[in-house]
């Protein structure tokens, strides 16, 4: 017997376990079979609940763990690194018909996914509010800005961070319009923020390597004030390059 | 780079680190005298995890314990794994790494979960092989765990202790004796746990396993035992345990809690318990 073969009946339901696995008396023993069957689908379905506990309570824990199972046989995990499994999982639930009617669960999944990436990202030493006070405003106009490697950004037609929050932290409750959301992390924990018009392609800017200056040009009417705040406060910028 | 000074494991009590204990254990750890991480809960490049790692290993010794290298494949080792082994032991230097006797990939798909092997000279060919790798790139001795498993393979040809003991001798690697994995497979394949266990060569063992059990029903009525981490160290392994660390001298022993995870207190009580043995066995 292969492993290719414990391999197929292990992800097959219902497929009879392969040849000469046997009990301690030589006998076939399905339901011994069956316990290796249903760790690699319990552990697999409660890796994906790890990494989408939103998109899980949005709903319900049975609906999301018959459809983990789903998602499971389509894709299975690429690699030992479960931390980061699921990036398929927007993108099934796209394509997955008993959603469909739920048109933001994929953009959620996309923010768990954010989220999950800068909870793991590397640190950085933040800049400070002092740091920029020092610099005239023609001199931070001009600067270029070293992103936190924590901060990630989403682009939604769906309100995902007003969701995110109403789940996760009793915020008000979403209505249904477009958001920018900007993923920032302070210490250790993300959190999704609403970005007002425009900002989002600002931060891409400097993301890019712009100066202040050329990716406020990129959306006239942000206010650069409250930008530099929020990205100050939540710890998103690390270095400013003069 | 980091160097927290713990070379060696103490024979001591140690648990597998939860991050919800970490505050717990830096102010109450008890008995415990070290910590085992699973590796790959800690390859991400910053944040939370590596920052509780890092003041752990200030204050204790650290066992890597990997879940994902399918040392048993039947296809090459994942070369990139390896690689972020490598990488996390060349920066935290822990006292001990291990793996499992079990494969868990195959064709790049991986299934979490460790997986069983007959028990062959074919079987041994090729984890020694793996085995050579994995020492080789890590530049260091590893242990390898005797599993837990629920059946059989009619192509077996050698018992479980003569398997492992020739694997060890040919690589030079050391042995990880999960005492309740030897009481799982001990069930669920009708061998004698307390023999197996007399048998065990203990001069090669570095570090012992203690962890629960749960019980189901096998086909034709038999009795099996699921190797489940979710519940207190079961009696007859504590018995068996005894036993083992009276014949072998005191080890460094691991309580296992991996799903349901208690509070700390609850954790602690079970390393408690394993001091009062090793203490006996001294």
């Amino acid at each position: 017997m292969t492993q290719a073969q414990f391999f197929d009946a292990l992800l097959t339901p219902e497929a009879a376990p392969p040849p000469g696995l046997v009990d301690p008396l030589g006998r076939v023993a399905p339901r011994r079979f069956d316990v290796y069957r249903n760790n690699v689908a319990i552990s697999l379905v409660r890796a994906l609940e790890d990494g989408f506990p939103v998109v899980r309570r949005l709903v319900g824990e049975a609906f999301f763990a018959a459809m983990a199972l789903v998602h499971l046989r389509a894709h299975p995990p690429k690699g030992p690194l479960l931390v980061t499994y699921g990036a398929e999982f927007p993108g099934f639930l796209e394509r997955f018909p008993p959603v469909a009617h739920l048109g933001y669960l994929p953009d959620v999944a996309r923010l768990e996914v954010v989220l999950r990436e800068s909870y793991h990202a590397a640190d950085a030493l933040p800049v400070g509010s002092d740091d920029l006070a020092a610099l005239s405003a023609s001199q931070i106009l001009t600067s270029r800005m070293r992103l936190a490697p924590s901060l990630r950004l989403l682009r939604s037609d769906w309100p995902v961070c007003t969701i995110w929050r109403a789940q996760t932290e009793g915020g008000p409750a979403p209505v249904m319009q477009a958001e920018d959301v900007a993923v920032l992390r302070p210490a250790f924990d993300p959190r999704p923020h609403c970005l007002p018009t425009g900002a989002l392609n600002v931060i891409a800017g400097l993301g890019d390597g712009l100066s202040l200056e050329n990716a406020l040009g990129l959306a006239p009417g942000v206010d650069a004030g409250a930008l530099l705040t929020l990205l100050l406060q939540e710890r998103g910028i690390v270095e400013i390059l003069a | 780079m980091l160097d927290s000074g713990h070379s060696v494991l103490p024979p001591a009590p140690g648990v597998g680190y939860k991050p919800q204990h970490f505050a717990a254990i830096m102010a109450e750890a008890g008995p415990v005298g070290w910590l085992e991480i699973h590796a790959e809960n800690y390859m991400g490049a910053g944040g939370r995890p590596l920052a509780q790692l890092r003041a752990l290993a200030e204050r204790f010794a650290l066992s890597v314990h990997g879940v994902g290298l399918s040392i048993g494949g039947e296809g090459p080792l994942d070369a990139e794994h390896l690689a972020r082994l490598k990488a996390l032991c060349g920066w935290l230097h822990p006292a001990s790494f291990s793996e499992h006797l079990a494969w868990s990939t195959h064709d790049g798909v991986f299934l979490n979960d460790l997986l069983p092997l007959p028990y062959t000279t074919a079987t041994i060919r090729r984890v020694c092989d793996h085995i050579d790798r994995v020492q080789n790139v890590l530049g260091r001795r590893m242990l390898l765990e005797n599993p837990s498993t629920y059946l059989a393979f009619a192509e077996t040809e050698m018992d479980e202790v003569a398997f492992l003991t020739e694997i060890a001798k040919r690589t030079g690697c050391g042995l990880l004796l999960d005492v309740n994995n030897v009481f799982v497979s001990g069930v669920n394949q009708s061998f004698d746990p307390a023999d197996y266990i007399r048998r065990f060569p203990h001069d090669l063992v570095g570090e012992i396993h203690l962890g629960g059990h749960a019980e189901d029903e096998a086909d034709h009525g038999m009795p099996l035992l699921i190797d489940a981490h979710g519940s207190e160290v079961a009696d007859p392994v504590w018995a068996l345990y005894a036993a083992c660390v009276s014949q072998s001298g005191p080890k460094p022993t691991l309580i296992e809690w991996d799903n349901d995870v208690p509070d700390w207190p609850v954790l602690r009580e079970e390393a408690v318990r394993a001091a009062s043995v090793l203490q006996v066995a001294k």
